[in-house]
């Protein structure tokens, strides 16, 4: 702030307005202490993401913390078992509030392939969820797109789940088209 | 080298050993429930079988069996193991029925004890003798053997009861959201270049040959010399037209 003040000049104050929930909400997105409940093959994409190629720690989420009572938000990586879902569950009551949860690939957001007797169908039946983020496994890029949303949803204090949507690429829209284009014909 | 293992059960025990089959070097026997322990620790013992590396247990399960003319129990055991010195395998093969006991191999091969665990867990065949025997995947609270084929596909049995949040099942997740940021080339997969995702995989699919394979050569090799001169339209591939 002493900076600020010089910048100004003698005799001269400087202030700027904001509401207290953004100013709240700016702070806890830019300091996210992560928690890895990593359990499978997603977790490679996970560490490719906090490498240096795509690094994480720009986010300000870098530093994890092996501690649920000193993080915020809580990476579940990787196919949930009913025998961990207990685990999961505890380790998430144990964080302390505000707390955050990204479902990392398609096995936690909605058990993936696991359509069988061992897998919980999607975290979200054990824990809330704040993000989802599809991909078996998700590309890094695609992790880091989920992290901006849900860093867009602390700042905006929006706790409603999110599924981030999957990137238009181009040539892949039109391959969409072709093939809906060309079902409508064999129908006919 | 393992036919003559079976050759040697059939003569140490005779009528004892009910069936054998060789099959491109799958070779098994088949014996009764109360002669497996005995058989398993000659294979083990035998000077000319010396079956001294445990591979496996494991069970399938035929309840159809169970309802026919001549009904035969419902579950065959299998044993796996292999001589280090001869590098023979067999495949040793009993029928148990449902609550029927079989003795347990772990005082001939302490590896058995996990793997029968594995069994009981999955199918709930009882081990006599075993000295830990109680689920190893499952949680204590399951009921019922999840390997079975009578039990119910869709059953789940949740340790946590789930929250309120809908469906059963998220559904957003079509072939396009799978992976948004896919490793294929589409564009060059449009135009007919490169189809493949990647080079081992359009080896395999016959998209291409493989680096090793000389050009001169390729008419005549089985899977290369079936790629068509036109590249296949962009729906062909990945099957669905």
């Amino acid at each position: 702030m002493g900076k600020v003040t010089t910048v100004l000049g003698e005799g001269q104050t400087g202030f700027a307005t904001t509401k207290f929930d953004a100013l709240l909400g700016w702070a806890r997105k830019f300091s996210l202490f992560q928690y890895p409940f990593v359990t499978a093959c997603c977790g490679m994409e996970h560490m490719a993401t906090a490498g240096p190629r795509y690094d994480v720690e720009r986010f300000g989420a870098g530093a994890p913390r092996f501690s649920p009572r000193q993080s915020d938000l809580m990476w579940v990586v990787g196919t949930i078992t009913q025998k961990q879902a207990p685990a999961l569950k505890r380790i998430y009551e144990q964080m302390a509030d505000p707390k955050y949860v990204i479902a990392f690939g398609t096995c936690a957001s909605c058990g993936g392939f696991y359509d069988n007797y061992t897998t919980v169908p999607g975290i979200d039946k054990v824990i809330p969820v704040d993000v989802f983020i599809p991909g078996c496994p998700p590309r890094p890029e695609a992790v880091l797109d989920g992290l901006i949303l849900l860093m867009e949803k602390i700042q905006n204090g929006d706790r409603e789940p999110a599924v981030l949507p999957p990137q238009k690429i181009e040539p892949l829209v039109q391959l969409r088209a072709k093939q809906a284009q060309d079902a409508a014909k064999t129908a006919k | 080298m393992s036919v003559n293992v079976l050759k040697r059960l059939q003569s140490a025990f005779g009528a004892r050993i009910l069936e054998t089959s060789s099959f491109r070097g799958d070779d098994e026997a088949l014996v009764a429930p109360s002669h497996w322990l005995e058989v398993a620790r000659f294979l083990r013992d035998d000077t000319s079988c010396t079956m001294n590396q445990f591979i496996d247990i494991t069970a399938v399960d035929y309840p159809e069996r169970e309802l026919g003319l001549t009904p035969v129990p419902r579950f065959d055991v299998l044993l796996m193991v292999r001589s280090m010195s001869t590098n023979a395998r067999v495949r040793l093969k009993t029928r148990v029925a449902d609550k029927q006991e079989l003795d347990s191999l772990t005082p001939l091969w302490r590896g058995a004890d996990w793997t029968e665990r594995e069994v009981y867990d999955m199918f709930g065949v009882i081990f006599r003798g075993h000295p830990d025997l109680r689920r190893i995947l499952m949680y204590e609270e399951f009921e019922g053997y999840p390997l079975r084929k009578d039990y119910p596909i869709t059953k789940t049995q949740p340790l946590v009861e789930y929250r309120d949040v809908g469906p059963s099942k998220l559904a957003p997740f079509g072939p396009e959201e799978g992976n948004p940021y896919g490793r294929i080339d589409w564009l060059a997969r449009m135009s007919g270049r490169n189809l493949q995702v990647s080079p081992a995989i359009g080896v395999q699919q016959g998209q291409r040959p493989a680096i090793s394979i000389a050009s001169e050569d390729i008419g005549s090799h089985p899977v290369a010399g079936h790629i068509p001169a036109e590249p296949p339209s962009v729906l062909g591939v990945g099957g669905k037209k």
